[in-house]
């Protein structure tokens, strides 16, 4: 499989990176070449084989559930680029 | 006086244990060092009141009996490790001037066990390079260099600005990442020697994440000793990591010097991939008569799914990477470039805050995830990655200790020589390390020789999981062998 300009467009938009124009060609270029790469999978049958989900065999921990961090709003927005009384601020998203 | 920075990191420990030594003098000597190592790039924040604030207080606690297992000893620290109070990046711009209000796990164990921090290590942005060139702060310049040649070198990658800086003697030994080779590659590159341990026995929390499943944190230092040192205080259980291994941690030195006597060691015949130089070749084969002198069997063995693992990796990495970083918008850390409407404020930010590489692993990851193409791409990959487990299961079930192979297809190449047209061939430099971040294994790089040229070239040795002892046996029984590649010429002081 390869991908076409429009999709290269697509799936930038989808990953929130706008690209311009003059970017297209290239990433289109370099995208089909990581895609051709990866083809020699297809090689491969799989049919009967299941999907790896866990690296180790392992069950996820549970543990009960109460808060255990957390009442330090000055640490949580000191890095924000921009804040008011504790709050993120972004650009206007409801009109 | 003797060149403090020379010594090993047990050497130091010892001296300073001694009392023959103190941390404050020690330190010094390495600001000092890495003060004129600067041409190298190896550090992105050099940090050293707080190293002399460090060592007074290691100082107070030997002088008072209370020293801990690495006390007063300076490390480097990976700039993809959360430290508090201390701008942390990832080598991004993204990240902009981010100060952490916490310490990750890893060195937070560090500090408590009395480790001295000498600044911030480059390392390839978001972890995402097999040469230190895509690290917004440039790229990391060897100091290891051709015979009779000055052409500036890369130390690998992702983790260039640790193995740099160990072999350049500007740090004891260096905190490290591995997710497709980013400790094991760059070891083999600069003759150190580096850990990549069983996925889940070093705590994530506090790392900046590339792909999760495949991340792991370990050690870059001078020698095998030196790993098993640091190793054993960078471990452990860790409550916030939803995937620690809750199990104990040996005292990994016991293992450096252990018999390996009977010991099955396979050789994978898949690993002789096409076009191998002559030079990697014969390491191998020198490699496998070492162990077999020190009375280990060595066993020709088939791990039949290798060449997949490749192209595997650049199915899930990329997706588990497109995950992770949609984090940085812009709105809670980092750097935010504004735009007409929140939509493309992010796209705006992310376009101009990541770099090239960053953004073509997140796009790829972003279609094979994308509707239509995640069972062709991306259930098929995790397919993969069970049968390539599989394949090591096996081996293993046959009785064999550990694998031993190359852990680079060729010595460290020339800074831009790589990867300008084609991503891909920058890629393949990780061939022989992925296969054990796709199965979770743990896996050691060890200096193996020098090539024609002058330059390092490592072994990788592959366990069980959780058994790195084993691994610090052998790589102990190649190091004893092999001898400690000679350090550099320092061309850069």
């Amino acid at each position: 499989m390869s991908v076409d300009s429009a999709t290269v467009r697509r799936i930038a938009h989808l990953a929130r990176i706008s690209v311009n124009e003059d970017e297209i060609a290239p990433l289109q270029n370099e995208l089909n070449a990581i895609l051709a790469f990866v083809e020699q999978l297809n090689e491969v049958d799989v049919a009967h084989v299941e999907p790896m989900t866990s690296v180790t065999p392992m069950q996820l921990r549970q543990r009960e559930d109460k808060v255990t961090d957390g009442h330090y709003p000055n640490k949580i927005v000191a890095n924000a680029p921009l804040t008011e009384d504790h709050f993120f601020l972004v650009p206007k998203v409801v009109e | 006086m003797t060149d403090l920075t020379q010594m090993t990191l047990a050497e130091a420990r010892d001296a300073v244990a001694a009392k023959k030594l103190s941390s404050t003098e020690l330190t010094k000597a390495f600001v000092d060092a890495v003060e004129k190592a600067r041409p190298l790039n190896a550090y992105v924040l050099e940090t050293p009141e707080k190293a002399l604030a460090m060592a007074k207080a290691s100082d107070e606690r030997i002088a008072k009996g209370a020293a801990g297992p690495l006390e007063g000893l300076p490390l480097g620290i990976k700039d993809l490790y959360a430290t508090e109070g201390t701008r942390t990046t990832a080598c991004s711009k993204i990240l902009g001037n981010f100060v952490p209000p916490y310490e990750s796990t890893v060195t937070s164990q560090l500090w408590r066990d009395g480790a001295v921090m000498l600044g911030k290590l480059n390392n390839d942005e978001f972890a995402m390079g097999s040469s230190n060139e895509t690290s917004a702060f440039g790229p990391v310049v060897s100091p290891w260099q051709r015979t009779g040649s000055n052409a500036q070198l890369v130390p690998g990658g992702s983790s260039g600005g640790s193995s740099a800086a160990v072999a350049a003697n500007i740090c004891l030994g260096a905190t490290a990442t591995d997710t497709g080779g980013s400790i094991r590659q760059p070891a083999a590159f600069t003759g150190t020697v580096g850990i990549k341990p069983t996925y889940g026995r070093c705590s994530r929390w506090g790392i900046v994440a590339f792909a999760s499943s495949l991340d792991q944190a370990g050690p870059i230092a001078k020698t095998v000793r030196d790993n098993a040192i640091l190793l054993r205080s960078m471990a452990g259980f860790d409550p916030k990591d939803s995937t620690s291994a809750d199990r104990a941690v040996p005292d990994y030195e016991k293992a450096v010097g252990a018999s390996v006597k009977g010991m099955k060691i396979g050789i994978p015949k898949e690993y002789r991939v096409d076009g191998m130089s002559a030079e990697i070749e014969a390491l191998w084969q020198k490699g496998a008569d070492m162990l077999r002198a020190a009375g280990a069997e060595i066993v020709e063995v088939s791990l039949p799914h290798t060449k997949y693992a490749l192209p595997a990796y650049y199915i899930v990495a990329p997706a588990e990477a497109s995950s992770n970083l949609a984090r940085y918008d812009g709105v809670r850390y980092g750097v935010r470039v504004p735009g007409k409407d929140i939509v493309s404020m992010y796209e705006n930010t992310r376009a101009e805050g990541f770099g090239k590489e960053v953004r073509r692993r997140i796009m790829i990851g972003t279609y094979v995830l994308s509707a239509g193409y995640y069972d062709a791409y991306y259930v098929r990959a995790q397919k993969i990655r069970t049968l390539i487990r599989q394949d090591f299961e096996k081996v293993y079930a046959q009785g064999i200790n550990a694998i031993l192979t190359p852990a680079t297809p060729s010595a460290a190449f020339g800074i831009g020589e790589k990867g300008g047209a084609d991503p891909v061939e920058m890629y393949l430099n990780d061939v022989f390390t992925v296969t054990v971040n796709m199965a979770g294994l743990p896996g050691i790089a060890v200096p193996g020789g020098l090539s024609a040229e002058g330059l390092p070239l490592g072994l990788q040795l592959i366990g069980r999981p959780f058994d790195e002892e084993t691994l610090f046996s052998l790589g102990e029984v190649i190091e004893q062998a092999a001898g400690r590649v000679a350090l550099p010429q320092r061309w850069w002081a």
